[in-house]
């Protein structure tokens, strides 16, 4: 889709977004805000996906994030909505910088489980931590905004409209990192890193930039989590949260930036009604339909989209869709 | 003195239970490239099936030595059996694939297994307490263990002892072997793989469910147990060097006492500090303390 | 005149096997080399000490009269080597023409742009202007995966060029190509190259190609270079006949069960 055409939507879309939250009921938007904050931390996760890496420990991110926001207010006395989620930022700007030179370093299962140590050692950390809560976490109040202390119906909505906002902002940016020389780099990096390398660029740089976009993404999300929920726990940075952010990436697929959206919202609808009619078979719907994406569909619910999209563009389904996605279809040998 | 033997025996007590689990994690690995996830939850249904089944056993009023064995048979038989399953059914059909989509692939299966284990034994907690009173106490040095946790070393020690004599002076052991070191040659000269593999995973499940079997008498056997084991032993795997047992060996060994130390001197850093263990090693071994070779790509 | 590259005393153990034991090459600017030697004479193995593949266990690489004897792959290339694969290295999922404009973005920065879009008119008229030069332009827009053997050896050396080298290594360009065009993908690989003017390093086992393009031949045997000079000087050498010659010939007839 050209240039132009993008930009439209994403606006558009964003606009769309924040009208139809004036007439959404409660339970409504703030559904909508956590698939919002979840989809910021799979757009992160997918972004590393699409360089070949898997990360196992996105919760940290989140985690980090949402903890900024809860001490920015508890102890910094920030109260702002935006100042909150400035904190989120900066805090998942600096720990990913840190991390990644770190991180960098790894691929494939050792960069997952790496990621998953150093998230569980926030876990461990935050568990024990008494003046933190440890394991209960604790309770954050609703935000002001713009020096305003609104009604919690109205910041509920203030936060909405924010949520929409940011995930407009970061889809923009997102697609047009993907288009660029170091997006395609990514792709290459999964492709054949030898190759890469004798082109004379690091492989360590294009990691470490897909690992410093997906922190700062997590953190946001986690963020602007803390701030819906208004309750916050070490367990954000549980490995099985990162696990879930692997499935719902799987899930939407990693071939387009919008794609872990459309992938969230499908996840929270179904575990919303799978909770209720069925509590003690959600984990088994969720590792069926995981290993069912693995075999059958490897570029995830996107591909569906993309390829109905071809179809009607050319009559006929002709030309192969080579649509990226992480390595599903390769073997190692 | 006391405190620093206290330390050492504690932490060869957890690392006897850390290499059960990781021994059977890093066999698997090793011989099929699949970093099995799904490893918690065959510890989880060792877990239950030795839970359960000793608690049937107290109610036939036979001799309670007896429930030591029926422990160890309906743990093992459960994970093989489980192993079976999960090895023909699944994995068998996405034999090759890339290492991290083993992973996830395994993660979905552990998921599945989490529920499937709650509707078949309740989420209610169940005990199995009587095996782990019942051998007694000793004391060492001013300070008191229960026989059953000192057993557990034993117990690990066989479980080593018998995987290297296993490995390294039988012909099975040594074909693995083999196979661990060149897959390629090995399928040229043609060993056969998928018997091979079948046998490895069995055992591997099975020891991932004897470990959960142990460990039933000494705590509350509990739905989310198989989550919260499998980073562990991820951690211990990962320490030692992804496919090696004796690197899952050192790396139970100094994650157990990490820990044990700890526990006796800073309890806050517990859980930090198994995973701070693990970063430690990986900041300066990138591929663990026993890493696997790997083959030249250009 | 000084060479452009001088490698002294290279030496490689793996354990206690010499896969390549005291080599020494001078290399000058416009030369074309054939490095011929049987599987496992150490002619790949002192290509990736070159390019930064493979620490040398001692001896010194000197390029430009700078010493890059540890330098990792990509300082390698940006000195001035580059290289092709004795299989080709393509990023397979992309299509020919994103292949070269990547090449191209990358070769331009070390810090490859992160919001300007990597598709545009400037990098496709370069990326075109390469694929035409190795006359590949009429697959631009087909998947790397589609390709055909010989058309991806020529895009590996296309993106090889593409960072405009002053000495280029060729890892058995003609490797896993039929007889019958060999001459022809060699020729287009010098046409291509030739214009650049960069020096140019090949391993080949076809005698006749080394005889019709190179000026040079440097021959190895199990890991050291038993002969280097003029091309019909060292193919007439006693040596390099029982050795090589005689030995390839007999590889190209059984070619079918070790390709």
């Amino acid at each position: 889709m050209p240039e132009k055409n993008f930009n439209i939507t994403i606006i558009a879309a964003t606009l769309l977004l924040i009208t139809v939250g004036f007439i959404l009921p409660g339970w409504l938007t703030f559904l909508t805000i956590s698939i919002l904050a979840k989809a910021l931390v799979v757009v992160g996760v997918a972004v590393l996906m699409r360089g070949g890496i898997v990360s196992f420990g996105q919760g940290l991110y989140y985690c980090i994030g949402a903890y900024a926001v809860g001490l920015g207010g508890k102890f910094l006395g920030i109260t702002d909505l935006l100042g909150l989620m400035f904190l989120a930022l900066v805090a998942g700007l600096v720990s990913g910088s840190l991390l990644g030179l770190l991180m960098k370093r790894y691929r494939e299962i050792f960069f997952a489980m790496f990621s998953l140590a150093l998230s569980m050692i926030l876990f461990g950390v935050l568990s024990k931590s008494q003046l933190l809560g440890s394991t209960d976490g604790f309770t954050i109040v609703k935000p002001t905004i713009l020096g305003a202390t609104l009604s919690t119906d109205n910041a509920n909505h203030a936060i909405y409209i924010f949520a929409c906002l940011l995930s407009g902002i970061v889809i923009w940016l997102g697609q047009r990192y993907l288009r660029s020389p170091m997006g395609f780099a990514g792709e290459a990096l999964r492709d054949n890193e030898v190759r890469v390398e004798y082109l004379g660029v690091a492989p360590e740089t294009i990691i470490y930039t897909k690992y410093l976009i997906a922190s700062v993404t997590a953190s946001l999300g986690g963020g602007l989590m803390a701030l819906t929920l208004g309750h916050i726990g070490p367990e954000m940075a549980y490995w099985s949260q990162s696990g879930e952010f692997i499935f719902i990436a799987l899930l939407g697929g990693t071939s387009h930036i919008a794609a872990p959206f459309v992938g969230t919202a499908v996840f929270e609808f179904i575990r919303t009604f799978a909770l209720e009619l069925a509590p003690n078979a959600w984990q088994i719907i969720l590792g069926v339909v995981l290993i069912f994406i693995i075999i059958f569909f490897p570029s995830g619910i996107w591909s569906l989209f993309s390829s109905l999209k071809e179809k009607l563009r050319s009559g006929e389904s002709g030309s192969p869709s080579k649509t990226p996605s992480v390595d599903l279809k390769k073997g190692d040998s | 003195m006391t405190l620093l033997l206290a330390i050492l025996i504690d932490g060869l007590i957890y690392a006897s239970w850390l290499f059960i689990v990781a021994a059977g994690l890093t066999l698997v690995y090793g011989v099929m490239r699949i970093l099995n996830m799904a490893h918690g939850s065959f510890y989880a249904i060792g877990a239950y099936a030795a839970a359960s089944a000793v608690g049937w056993y107290f109610t036939l009023g036979l001799p309670a030595w007896g429930a030591f064995a029926i422990l160890l048979l309906a743990a093992i038989s459960a994970g093989v059996v489980a192993g079976l399953v999960v090895e023909r059914g699944i994995l068998r059909i996405l034999h090759g694939r890339d290492e991290v989509i083993m992973v996830l692939v395994t993660y979905g299966i552990l998921l599945i297994f989490e529920d499937l284990i709650k509707l078949i034994w309740g989420i209610q907690a169940y005990y199995a307490y009587q095996p782990y009173g019942m051998l007694g106490r000793s004391k060492i040095g001013g300070l008191t263990f229960v026989n059953y946790d000192l057993i557990l070393i034993v117990v690990a020690a066989l479980i080593a002892g018998a995987l290297w004599f296993g490995l390294n002076r039988t012909r099975k052991g040594k074909l693995l072997r083999a196979v661990i070191h060149d897959r390629e040659s090995a399928e040229l000269v043609g060993i056969n793989v998928k018997r091979l593999f079948i046998t490895t995973f069995a055992i591997g499940a099975g020891l991932g469910a004897l470990a959960g079997g142990l460990a039933a008498p000494a705590i509350a056997v509990n739905p989310g147990l198989g989550i919260e084991v499998i980073v562990l032993a991820f951690a211990v795997v990962v320490t030692g060097g992804l496919g090696s047992i004796e690197g899952a060996l050192v790396g139970a060994i100094l994650i157990g006492l990490a820990r044990a130390a700890a526990v006796n001197l800073l309890p806050e850093i517990e859980l930090f500090v198994i995973y701070g263990v693990m970063t430690c090693v990986l900041i300066f071994r990138p591929h663990g303390l026993f890493a696997l070779p790997t083959a030249r790509r250009i | 005149m000084n060479p452009i590259l001088e490698v002294k005393n290279l030496t490689k153990n793996f354990g206690a096997v010499v896969a390549a034991g005291d080599i020494n090459v001078d290399i000058y600017e416009n030369e074309i080399i054939a490095v011929i030697g049987s599987n496992g004479a150490g002619k790949t193995t002192f290509v990736n000490m070159v390019t930064g593949y493979l620490k040398p266990s001692s001896g010194k690489i000197l390029f430009e009269d700078a010493d890059i004897t540890a330098y990792p792959p990509r300082k390698v290339t940006r000195a001035g080597i580059c290289r092709s694969f004795q299989i080709a290295q393509l990023f397979p999922e992309l299509s020919v023409l994103e292949n070269m404009m990547i090449a191209f973005s990358l070769t331009a920065s070390r810090w490859p742009s992160v919001l300007q879009p990597l598709r545009n008119n400037k990098t496709a008229e370069n990326s075109f202007t390469v694929l035409k030069n190795f006359n590949i332009d009429m697959y631009a827009n087909d998947p790397v995966a589609s390709l055909a053997q010989g058309v991806r050896k020529l895009l590996d050396i296309a993106m090889a060029m593409v960072s405009k080298p002053s000495l280029l290594l060729l890892d058995e360009p003609t490797s896993g190509v039929a007889i019958e065009e060999k001459f022809e993908l060699m020729d287009t690989v010098m046409n291509g190259v030739l214009q650049s003017g960069a020096s140019t390093m090949f391993i080949e086992h076809d005698m006749d190609i080394v005889e019709r393009y190179a000026n040079r031949v440097i021959a190895f045997y199990e890991g050291r270079i038993i002969a280097d000079g003029p091309t019909a000087e060292v193919l007439q050498e006693p040596t390099v006949k029982e050795f090589i010659v005689g030995e390839d010939i007999a590889h190209q007839e059984g070619g079918g069960l070790n390709a």
